[in-house]
Parts: structure tokens; C-alpha cells; sequence
């Protein structure tokens, strides 16, 4: 395995173009998303708490989508209830009333703080986990996972197709490599270069935009790994139905792109109507995104991100496994022994 | 060198799609020799060596191969990384194959080859028959039982070509079964066999004087062949195949020759189309 390690990086080192895309693209949509991206909202979950909450409940607006009404909790219950990203907003009464707003949907929060601003009764509002509501605390945790599946889709992809469109994928079948050997040989080095890229991006996001990171550091990383082997895997099945590094490019933009618009890392899937919302939880993105934000921003642990955290794993599984069945079949594909003329197995000298 | 076996293929039939790639060929490759495989564009070539090395699944038929550690193969695109240079191109295979780069045999494989001065050159940047000489030198590193090369001198100069016949010929002399693919029969000449494919199927096999001396009929050289249909030019004559045996010509400059490999190829053709019409 480690020749084949070798003999990836050495070429990887002199493809310039995949270089310089691998240097430039991230940094470009780094800054442009950190700083541009914009959206609105229509629609904001809400918990409300204390001796009041029944009668606060009834006078919110209409955006405020009541989930839950609990005369019982208190502003301890609130905080946890947005930490474990159940609602978007956890009002408290009884006293004063307190509205603490979940920073971290970064478009919700907004729309959610000038509407209580506009409700009935005086409601303080204490916007959590991102206080200035600024965009890029919001998109360096997206970004972070777009990135990671840019490498791992596209450039994967390109890698893996350029020893088909040169030839090479046939001298590697006939070396006495286990199919094992060159299918991890091949992608190791983009899961090494795809993870620093994303230590790499989430430090400078850090020191760039004083993004916070709340959370266990461990389980994002081992999220960033899962997430990352989906989207290796989805490289790797793309190599498998290119011939060229021309087509993996289209299909690796083809798999791209609704990731980018569908995964609710610019607008929010619950914005969506359900004929295209279905897709973004589809994507491997979408519970990349769920994870960074709650891990980065709220400072969520495991039981409040099972959920993306079990899909994600299920995804790796599934369209690595997918992924390296098609690539084995390119590298072995004769595989058994032909039927021979008369119907029987055919026999096979296989030793000198 | 390992234990010798002759290596091969039996009543192979090879459908790919619905194409029928190649029909009921049989063909030994024996221990220290060369055997070729001729035939034009689309004959079959290709799919029979990728056969061989388990590159495609023939859909019946016997393969007679080694084991992946003794098989060496320079595919028609030669194989080689392009974005590695010459002497990492040699470690990578040295190192797949068990063999150590810096061993006597890969340093003396890419002097005899002549590449021993550009070590450091990228396999992208070679020119078309050194990356060519590079790829045969990557089959033969580890000293494998059975060598396949596909079209090793296509597109080679002529130079290369004889550098590459010396490669070949010492690896079949140190007792390998060699396998190559080619489209020039005087290449194929030199082999000690060799199995001429048109459209999947075999068309003549054997060596060459055995081949030349089946030819049926005659054969004249003439200036104007009687029968176009059955003539072909070679140099500033036509060849002249009379199945009849034949041999008179208006042409008083006519005389009867003795078919070579290319002409004995070329009347096969012509007998089995002649018999498919």
C-alpha cells in the first residue's frame, strides 16, 4: 500500500492544476461565502417555558411555530433546549420575559430577533452561541464541509480517473496488488490532504473571523472523518462512471451543486418546500453542516447529534462499500472462471 | 526464472457486449520464446493479451497464465506514469513485484534499454519510444514467466524498435514465454510463432516458413496483374496470388516468386473471403 501512497502524492504534486485548485478554490469560496452569503426566513421554532408560557405562547406572531409550552422549565431548560438544536428560539417568563434566540441559524435568528422586537409585551432577547449574529460564525462551520467535499468528491474523482485515461488502472490490475491495497492506496493521500485542509480552514476561520469552538474537538473530528469517507466514496463512484477527467468534472459539479444550494448551509431547509427540501436530506453536506454548526457554535454533544452523526456513518458505509465495488470491478474483472465450452468450469493454470 | 510452463489459451471465445470479440482461438506461448500475435486494427490483438492477464473475462474458453507475482505486462498505452519520472516509475514496480529498485536487474534493464541516463525525466516527457522501452523494462523487472506486451513498437522508430527486439529476445533467451502484439509482420517474423487474427478469428498460425510453405497456388510478380482482385502491390511490382496454380502473364517481365510472411497473410485473407463469398 505505502508504494502506492507514495506514487499518489508524487503525482498529485506535479498535477499543477489540481494544485493550484486545491489551493485556490477553498480560500476563494472561504471568502466569498464568509463574507457575502445572505438569506431570510419564514418559519422559527419555538419552546416556551415559566408560569406565563401558555399566555406568551398565544401572543406571538405567526412566524413563531410553537413546539413546545412547558409551565415547568426554567432558563436552564431553555439553553439546553437550543444547545440540542431543538428549537430556534426558548422564551422564558414568569418575571421577565426572555426570548434567548439560537445564534447559530444565523438567518432564523435574525428574522426571529426583529420579530420579537415587533411583539406584543416587552420580551428581552438574548441571542446565544453567536451574540453579533455575524454570517461567517455561520459559514466557516458550512464551509468546513464543503470543502472537505470538494476534495473528496472532485478531486478523488480526478485522481482515480486519470489512471484510467492513462492507461495505468490496467497495469495496476495485472500488479500483485489486492484490489484493497490500490483502492486505499488511491484514496489515502486525499483523506490525508482533505482532513488538514479542513484543520487548516477551520483554524483560519477561527483566527480569520473569531469563530468559537465550543465543542468536544474529538467528535469533530471523528465527524469530519465519517463525513469525509462519504464524500471520498462519492469520488471514487464517479471515477467509476468516467472515462475522462473532462466527464468526472461534470459529474463531480452535478453531485456539487445541490449540496452547495440544498444543504442548508446558505438557505435554510426549512424554508424549502418539501418537492426539493426531500434532496438536501440526501446529501452527506446537510448532517456535515448539523454537526459542525452544533459542535463549533452551541457547544452540542453526542446525544443532542446522534441523528446527523448516524446518517452520516450509514452514508460512509453505504457509498464507500458502493464506491469500492465498482472500483474492484475495474480492477478485477475477471473474477471466476469462465464457463467453458461444453458448460463446465474451465480449468486454470495459475501457478509458474 | 521460476518453473516453465507453456501458458496460453484454448478454444476462447471472448463476447463483449454484442460483439464477439474473438472466437475459438487457441494459442501456446511456450518457454523461452517469442510468440506474436498479428493482425490489423480491431482484429482481436488487444482482447486476446488483456485475456490473458485477466484483464477481460472471456466468456468461455481456458486460460493457461502464471500467478500475478510472475506475470509482467506492458499494456498498448505502455503503462507507465506519466507525472512519475523514470527511475520512480522503475521503483514503483520494482517495489510492487518484490524486487529491490537499487538490484543489479532494474539498473541493468533500463542501461540496456538505454534509459540509464534519464533517470530523472519525467515518464510524460520521454519521447514516444523510450516511454515504450520504459514499459516493456517495467514487465520484464521482476523476471516474470510470462511477458505480454501490447504493440511495444507501435509508433517506435526504428532504432527503439531494435532496442526493443534485444530486450524481448534476452528476456525469451533467459527462458521467459513471450506474448507480443503487433500490426507489422516483418516484426512478427522474427517471433519463433506466431497466430495471425482477422476479425476475432485465427486466421494462420505457426512459424513463418511453415506458413509461407502452405500457401496454395502460385504467386507471380508482375507489372499488370491479370486479376486485380487477387494482386496487391509491393515496392514498384504487383504480387499476383492465381489459387489455380497458374502462372502465365502477359507481361513477359511476370516470373513466379516465393510468397514471405506478408504475402502468405495477405492470400489467407483472400482465400477466406473468397470462401465467406
Amino acid at each position: 500500500m505505502w508504494p502506492m501512497v507514495q506514487k499518489e502524492v508524487r503525482e498529485l504534486r506535479r498535477d499543477r492544476r489540481t494544485v493550484a485548485m486545491l489551493i485556490g478554490l477553498p480560500l476563494i469560496l472561504l471568502v466569498v461565502f464568509g463574507y457575502a452569503a445572505n438569506f431570510d426566513v419564514s418559519e422559527v421554532r419555538t419552546a416556551v417555558y415559566g408560569d406565563g408560557a401558555e399566555t406568551v405562547a398565544g401572543q406571538l406572531p405567526d412566524l413563531f411555530v410553537v413546539d413546545t409550552v412547558d409551565p415547568n422549565g426554567d432558563e436552564s431548560t431553555a439553553r439546553q433546549e437550543l444547545v440540542d438544536g431543538n428549537a430556534d428560539v426558548a422564551i422564558t417568563t414568569g418575571g421577565t420575559t426572555t426570548a434567548f434566540v439560537d445564534g447559530s441559524s444565523l438567518f432564523t435568528a435574525q428574522t426571529a430577533a426583529a420579530a420579537l422586537a415587533q411583539a406584543p409585551g416587552s420580551i428581552t432577547v438574548d441571542i446565544l452561541f453567536n451574540p453579533d449574529l455575524k454570517t461567517s460564525w455561520v459559514m466557516v462551520p458550512a464551509l468546513v464541509g464543503l470543502i472537505m467535499a470538494f476534495i473528496g468528491t472532485l478531486i478523488t474523482s480526478l485522481g482515480l480517473v486519470r489512471e484510467r485515461q492513462a492507461g495505468t488502472i490496467e497495469q495496476l490490475a495485472v500488479m500483485p496488488f489486492r484490489p484493497s491495497d490500490v483502492i486505499v492506496g488511491k484514496i489515502a493521500p486525499y483523506f490525508v490532504l482533505a482532513y488538514l485542509d479542513m484543520i487548516v480552514v477551520t483554524v483560519l476561520g477561527a483566527l480569520l473571523f473569531g469563530v468559537p469552538f465550543q465543542g468536544s474537538v474529538v467528535l469533530f473530528g471523528v465527524g469530519a472523518a465519517v463525513f469525509l469517507l462519504a464524500v471520498l466514496g462519492l469520488g471514487v463512484l464517479i471515477s467509476t462512471v468516467s472515462q475522462n477527467q473532462g466527464q468526472a468534472v461534470q459529474t463531480a459539479m452535478f453531485v456539487m451543486l445541490p449540496q452547495i444550494l440544498l444543504s442548508g448551509m446558505i438557505f435554510p431547509l426549512e424554508s424549502m418546500p418539501w418537492g426539493v427540501r426531500w434532496i438536501g436530506y440526501l446529501l452527506p453536506l446537510t448532517y456535515f453542516v448539523d454537526l459542525s454548526g452544533g459542535i463549533m457554535l452551541r457547544g452540542a454533544g453526542l446525544p443532542a447529534l446522534w441523528i446527523p452523526f448516524a446518517v452520516l456513518a450509514v452514508m460512509a458505509v453505504v457509498i464507500l462499500g458502493a464506491a469500492i465495488l465498482r472500483f474492484r470491478r475495474d480492477l478485477a474483472p475477471d473474477t471466476g472462471a469462465p464457463p467453458n465450452i461444453d458448460g463446465s468450469d474451465a480449468e486454470r493454470t495459475a501457478t509458474a | 526464472m521460476s518453473e516453465q510452463h507453456t501458458f496460453g489459451v484454448d478454444r476462447l471465445t471472448v463476447e463483449l457486449g454484442a460483439t464477439r470479440a474473438l472466437s475459438g482461438i487457441a494459442l501456446d506461448v511456450p518457454p523461452g520464446a517469442v510468440t506474436a500475435v498479428v493482425g490489423g486494427d480491431g482484429a482481436g490483438k488487444t482482447t486476446l493479451l488483456r485475456c490473458l492477464v485477466g484483464e477481460v473475462r472471456p466468456t468461455c474458453g481456458t486460460l493457461r497464465r502464471p500467478g500475478k507475482h510472475h506475470l509482467g505486462y506492458m499494456p498498448s498505452t505502455s503503462g507507465v506514469w506519466r507525472d512519475l519520472s523514470v527511475a520512480e516509475n522503475v521503483a514503483f514496480a520494482a517495489t510492487a513485484y518484490g524486487v529491490e529498485p537499487e538490484a543489479d536487474r532494474p539498473r541493468a534493464l533500463l542501461r540496456a534499454a538505454r534509459l540509464d541516463d534519464f533517470s530523472d525525466r519525467l515518464a510524460g516527457d520521454l519521447s514516444g519510444g523510450m516511454r515504450q522501452k520504459l514499459g516493456v523494462v517495467m514487465a520484464m523487472l521482476h523476471d516474470p514467466a510470462l511477458i505480454v506486451l501490447d504493440e511495444p513498437s507501435t509508433g517506435v522508430d526504428p532504432v527503439s524498435r531494435v532496442e526493443l527486439w534485444r530486450l524481448v529476445s534476452e528476456a525469451a533467451a533467459g527462458g521467459a514465454a513471450v506474448l507480443l502484439a503487433t500490426t507489422y509482420i516483418d516484426e512478427a517474423e522474427r517471433a519463433s510463432s506466431l497466430l495471425v487474427l482477422d476479425e476475432g478469428r485465427p486466421l494462420v498460425e505457426g512459424d513463418a516458413a511453415s506458413i509461407t510453405a502452405a500457401v496454395p497456388g502460385t504467386l507471380i510478380a508482375t507489372a499488370t496483374p491479370t486479376d486485380r482482385t487477387r494482386a496487391w502491390r509491393r515496392g514498384t511490382r504487383f504480387h499476383e496470388w492465381r489459387p489455380d496454380g497458374a502462372s502465365d502473364s502477359a507481361d513477359s517481365s511476370a516470373v513466379t516468386i516465393t510468397p514471405d510472411l506478408e504475402d502468405a497473410v495477405i492470400i489467407e485473407m483472400l482465400n477466406r473471403r473468397a470462401v465467406a463469398s
